[in-house]
């Protein structure tokens, strides 16, 4: 069993926990939405903007241009109300440079994010650390005299667990990439 | 022999005589004036507004007048901004508006320069759509897109800046036709979706007390004429919201009139009672629901929209039908049967007789009867557009519509200064039809210049202005609500709005006496060698009843004032 799937109970709130009771289950999961947009100026800004008029929080927000050129791809995760989430995504889908936008929480899909943590440590925290970042299958890949950059990858939550596990060292800084996501088999993302 | 290039501006402007434009409402200004330049040689007309806010209202009009989309051209920065109102009130109420922006070279955008201004970032909540046009080879394919997203599917206001260099520069780019376009996040309903259609029909055919509940979605397709054919073989009755108006012949025995909060009793009382409410390009406005939570809660709700992102934004109705709203009910007409449903319509009449709109014929000059004798002048040939306030709300229920396009106003954005230029644009869109407008004391003073371009145009407007000296509408809510506590409602220093007219040389009447009204608005309808303007000086204090209280369920309508103390209202604005 690796440490990522040991370290579940104790993760941040505000991530979905699909083995917990119901009662255990944060009010407001996070969501995870796919969009195929038009590359044209402003799309980035319109999608914003959907969000923003309802208060809704996008955490992590990842562009990047898409296999067909001139249109890109969006993975937005978010958390908040799931009903404006449904008047959100049909808003999104509603801008003329929107090709189409689906949520994908609960849905069967292949995940990935990458983090890049800073810590700052002496000799005797390193070989804690390195124990940790082994388990997670993580690499170092600096080393300093009084620091180490880990290179992270996997499901945001792993990365939330090693975060965790992190916690009582000098945790310096910390860069997330934001999910990606893509839909299984034959499905569109 | 060499060919000498179109610039960009007078490439946008043969575009623009592509689509067929006859007027552009428009202020100019630094930026634009090698737009306006290349207008000079067009035979596109140009109508010189005195603020950009009124010439977006006057494309506005015009287009809900013709259903053609309305242009407007202002400068950079703070003729920008000055759109942002018009466009707001256009994207709320979906009417096809053109806002063509000069704006600072490319290479100042972003520093600050003279009148540079983020215009299309300040804009991206009020549009359908939005361009910053950097290179003159797209203005083509960005004016053709224009026009194409402002007119089809839910329509809507859509911005288009141009750099004072890419107007300036050459154009070599072709014209471009609609089938070239490349809009792969945008598309227009197909036909609607035989299996909801053949739903809607079994809910239809099972309830004993259906409604047909008319929005501007009607308007907008034309349904008016299905929708007359689907109710007379239900046998139901219609009621429209206050965009709805026009739709369908209010004077009509199955129409109930305007529901909402200042709609009639009958018709609330009707929606409050059925067991169906089919929503034919409405939307569920607070204006119409009150407290949602207590609105229809047992009866079927068939929700017809062109825009699917209406679909379970306000609530879950039982069938949503994507489409435009004139060929759903084509496509539902031949699945109907007979309804029976005497009992329901004999109940609605009774509501009508036990209810009926009434106001007190003494206590000076009245709002009501005022516009009850304009509908009796106008008889629904005329085109009406209205302020907002109190006026608007009785003119809604006064002015009776019987044909489609002939009733204009600001519902969704509430936007005062509307009238005036809202029937300007209406005027020059429609030149045989006689136009009115109903303004009250306080938006009259919104945009009140555009007098002028009434006059220099000849315009036969006829501006009716309900004055009293107070912005009433909130008046009434601090008298009901807030113990007559009025606080900045009082418009103290208010013109004489005859003199006023007078001195932009137009011809004003005054009415003071109930005795004066029909001879006074018989005489302004006739006149039709320039404006007119009407003031009524009306009682200062009014009510419009019925009313819902924000917030409140419909059956918490109040007929009129109630002796007892109000609450304040808890719920929307």
């Amino acid at each position: 069993m690796s440490a990522a799937e040991t370290t579940r109970s104790s993760m941040p709130p505000g991530r979905s926990r699909s083995g917990d009771p119901p009662d255990m289950l944060p009010a407001n999961p996070v969501h995870t939405i796919s969009l195929f947009v038009h590359d044209r100026p402003g799309v980035l800004v319109r999608v914003a903007i959907v969000f923003a008029r309802r208060g809704y929080n996008i955490e992590s927000l990842v562009v990047s241009p898409a296999a067909r050129g001139g249109f890109s791809r969006m993975t937005i995760t978010c958390s908040g109300d799931p009903s404006t989430l449904e008047q959100i995504i049909r808003q999104l889908a509603k801008l003329v440079d929107v090709v189409h936008a689906i949520d994908h929480t609960g849905a069967a899909i292949i995940e990935a994010e990458i983090a890049l943590l800073k810590l700052e440590c002496n000799v005797d925290e390193r070989t804690q650390i390195l124990q940790i970042v082994d388990q997670f299958k993580a690499r170092v890949v600096d080393y300093g005299t009084e620091s180490l950059v880990i290179r992270a990858y996997g499901s945001s939550e792993k990365i939330d667990a090693l975060i965790l596990m992190l916690q009582p060292y000098a945790l310096s800084e910390l860069i997330r990439s934001g999910k990606v996501i893509m839909a299984r088999g034959i499905e569109t993302t | 022999m060499e060919s000498k290039l179109p610039t960009g501006a007078e490439k946008l402007i043969q575009c623009l005589e592509r689509e067929g434009v006859e007027y552009i409402f428009g202020l100019s200004g630094g930026a634009a004036m090698p737009i306006f330049d290349a207008l000079f040689d067009s035979r596109i007309k140009l109508v010189l507004t005195r603020h950009e806010q009124g010439a977006t209202h006057m494309a506005d009009g015009y287009a809900r007048a013709t259903g053609k989309p309305g242009v407007v051209l202002v400068t950079s920065g703070p003729g920008a901004t000055n759109t942002i109102t018009g466009l707001l009130t256009a994207q709320m109420d979906s009417s096809p508006i053109i806002v063509l922006c000069g704006q600072q070279i490319v290479s100042l955008l972003g520093s600050d320069a003279f009148q540079e201004a983020d215009v299309t970032g300040i804009t991206y909540p009020v549009v359908k759509h939005s361009y910053l046009v950097k290179d003159g080879k797209e203005i083509p394919r960005v004016a053709k897109e224009a026009f194409y997203i402002a007119t089809t599917g839910r329509p809507g206001p859509v911005l288009i800046d141009l750099p004072k260099d890419v107007t300036q520069g050459d154009c070599d780019a072709p014209f471009i036709d609609e089938d070239d376009l490349e809009l792969p996040g945008y598309g227009i309903p197909a036909r609607a979706e035989a299996s909801l259609v053949a739903e809607a029909a079994a809910y239809l055919k099972a309830a004993k007390k259906p409604i047909l509940y008319i929005g501007n979605g009607a308007v907008i397709s034309g349904a008016g004429k299905s929708i007359m054919s689907l109710a007379e073989k239900l046998r139901a009755p219609i009621v429209n919201t206050l965009l709805g108006k026009g739709a369908t012949d209010e004077t009509h025995p199955l129409h109930l009139g305007m529901l909402g909060m200042h709609g009639t009793a009958y018709a609330n009382k009707a929606v409050v009672d059925c067991d169906l409410i089919m929503s034919i390009g409405a939307r569920w406005d607070d204006r119409i629901t009150g407290k949602l939570d207590e609105f229809c809660v047992d009866a079927v709700k068939i929700h017809v929209d062109i825009d699917p992102a209406e679909n379970c934004k306000i609530l879950t109705p039982d069938v949503f039908i994507e489409g435009d709203a004139r060929l759903v009910i084509e496509d539902l007409l031949p699945l109907i049967e007979p309804g029976d449903t005497k009992d329901w319509l004999d109940q609605c009449a009774a509501w009508r007789k036990q209810f009926p709109l009434r106001y007190p014929k003494q206590g000076g000059l009245r709002t009501q009867h005022v516009l009850d004798r304009l509908n009796a002048i106008t008889q629904g040939q005329s085109i009406i557009t209205t302020d907002v306030g109190q006026h608007q709300m009785w003119a809604a229920q006064f002015c009776l519509t019987t044909s489609n396009r002939h009733w204009i106003c600001s519902g969704g954005a509430g936007t005062m200064g509307f009238g005036l230029p809202s029937a300007i644009g209406a005027q020059f869109g429609c030149p045989d039809k006689k136009v009115w407008t109903v303004c009250g004391d306080g938006g009259f003073q919104m945009t009140l210049p555009e007098l002028a371009t009434a006059n220099i145009h000849n315009l036969p407007v006829k501006c009716l202005i309900i004055n009293n000296n107070y912005l009433g509408m909130v008046r009434q809510w601090q008298e009901m609500f807030f113990d007559n506590r009025y606080s900045g409602v009082d418009l103290e220093g208010n013109p004489d709005f005859v003199k006023l007219a007078r001195a932009y040389d137009i011809k004003a009447l005054r009415i003071k006496r109930a005795a004066d009204v029909d001879r006074i608005l018989q005489e302004a309808h006739d006149y039709d060698e320039g404006p007119c303007v009407v003031v009524a000086e009306v009682a200062k204090e009014d009510n419009v009843f019925p009313m819902i209280p924000a917030g409140a369920p419909l059956s918490g309508m109040l007929i009129e004032k109630p002796k007892h103390k109000l609450e304040k209202p808890t719920g929307s604005t």
